[in-house]
């Protein structure tokens, strides 16, 4: 029951979803139609479960009296705030559109702290390339060249260095940069997406023929 | 008119809140990061129940319509006057994301496996046939082309061409078949990596180096992009320094 179940449900709707690929005609494209409805209703459950999940590890931070329980208070204040007002005060089924205090809210809280807390990665990404890059070896020499050539074509800097060194007018640092991530980046990168492609194969064959069972997690 | 400066005002004093974690750990980044965290739960929380639950469940088993909130009739609506409506296999999503949520009593969590099995069945069998189609078939073929483009050859002018024109007439498509192959070769464990399998999987760790090096390039620039926009915000639409 534990494990059986779920195992035929994924090689049900595993199934269908291939099949479906290749007749796409009643039952099946009807089949894969309501299963991706299906998933997208379990996903949304799952959001509203890893949501819900938060609102109880925060109580119970405060409930225990720990060390950072006014942070847990404002994660659960700041969470029904913007639920109450998304769910009652925002227009119902329109609630994103611009005017609405739910749209407010995203605006000048939720934007700017997402665009800020990402911006602050570009120094943690600096300050840990410049521990990690060293030109040890000829591979990591090339990596760092690359990174290089790509950052500096990207600025007026690159072209400023580039008029500064001579270099011909359409072969500067920026044009080098648009080769490198048109051909050698390309190159790589359909090296990898091929790569990644045939492990998703098999590994979705896997899953649906049960032979892979950890996402059951144990017993 | 007020809501709008106040609300400069809060967004900037919160960009200020989070960049303050650059000077050291503070209790006024812990209160951004912390409202952060509950606003982006509360987002997804709404922004979910309005994009999937409220059309795809409660609309398709017409419970919108029981409760006033919708005029077009839903599953409910056409079994209970004797007409059959596929929709009513909803009940099932519903049941199962219930299931879901049940995850939270300790007791009783094995049985978010459920749905979480059916979650898994359609990222598997989806997965398995548009990646194939499109990460692996079509890459593939953008890779089976001639070594050098002929027809990009003739096209240019004599004179006057760039770095970049003069590249992809002459070594670009030699480059994207070597550097996609030697890559391949480079994930290709089966056989130990010697004589010329060893010689183009050396190539290819070349190629993939520089593709590691453009990306992290690339996502710097991105990151930076972020920052100079805040930073705008800040000395521009806040301070009003900057026009």
């Amino acid at each position: 029951m534990k494990r059986e179940i779920p195992l035929i449900l994924t090689a049900i709707v595993g199934l269908t979803f291939v099949v479906q690929f290749f007749v796409p005609h009643y039952p099946m494209g009807f089949l894969a139609d309501m299963f991706s409805d299906w998933f997208s209703i379990i996903a949304a459950a799952a959001i509203w479960l890893g949501a819900l999940n938060l609102m109880r590890v925060s109580a119970e931070k405060i409930y225990k009296r720990e060390k950072d329980r006014f942070y847990a208070g404002v994660t659960i204040a700041s969470f029904f705030l913007i639920v109450i007002i998304g769910f009652f005060f925002s227009g119902g089924r329109s609630f994103q559109e611009p005017g609405t205090r739910f749209d407010w809210l995203y605006i000048n809280i939720y934007t700017p702290l997402m665009a800020t807390m990402f911006a602050l990665l570009a120094f943690f990404v600096a300050s840990a390339s410049y521990r990690a890059f060293r030109a040890r070896n000829a591979q990591a020499t090339v990596l760092l060249l690359a990174a290089f050539v790509v950052m500096l074509g990207r600025t007026p800097f690159g072209d400023w260095i580039s008029n500064v060194l001579f270099l011909p007018e359409g072969w500067g640092i920026a044009n080098l940069s648009n080769i490198i991530m048109n051909y050698f980046n390309v190159a790589g990168q359909r090296a990898i997406m091929i790569g990644i492609a045939l492990g998703i194969v098999s590994t979705s064959l896997r899953i649906i023929l049960g032979i892979e069972r950890t996402y059951l997690g144990g017993d | 008119m007020f809501w709008d400066t106040f609300g400069i005002w809060i967004a900037a004093l919160l960009t200020i809140g989070i960049v303050s974690f650059l000077y050291r750990d503070n209790p006024v980044y812990k209160f951004c990061e912390s409202l952060f965290v509950g606003i982006s739960a509360g987002y997804w929380f709404v922004s979910l129940y309005y994009q999937n639950l409220l059309p795809k469940l409660f609309d398709n088993l017409g419970i919108t319509k029981l409760l006033g909130l919708s005029q077009n009739d839903g599953a409910f609506q056409h079994i209970f006057s004797g007409h059959w409506d596929g929709r009513i296999w909803y009940v099932l999503a519903g049941i199962l994301a219930i299931m879901m949520l049940l995850r939270l009593v300790s007791k009783i969590g094995w049985i978010s496996r459920w749905p979480l099995a059916v979650v898994v069945g359609s990222t598997a069998g989806l997965y398995m046939i548009t990646y194939f189609q499109s990460n692996f078939l079509s890459q593939l073929q953008n890779t089976v082309i001639p070594l050098v483009a002929i027809e990009r050859i003739r096209a240019l002018p004599s004179a006057g061409m760039t770095a970049d024109q003069f590249f992809a007439a002459y070594l670009g498509n030699l480059v994207l078949i070597v550097g996609t192959l030697t890559g391949l070769v480079y994930f290709y464990f089966s056989k130990e990596h010697k004589g010329a399998l060893g010689g183009a999987a050396k190539i290819g760790i070349y190629f993939l180096m520089i593709t590691f090096g453009a990306s992290f390039g690339y996502t710097v620039m991105s990151r930076m992009s972020l920052l100079i926009g805040r930073l705008y915000f800040l000395f521009g639409d806040w301070l009003g320094i900057v026009r």
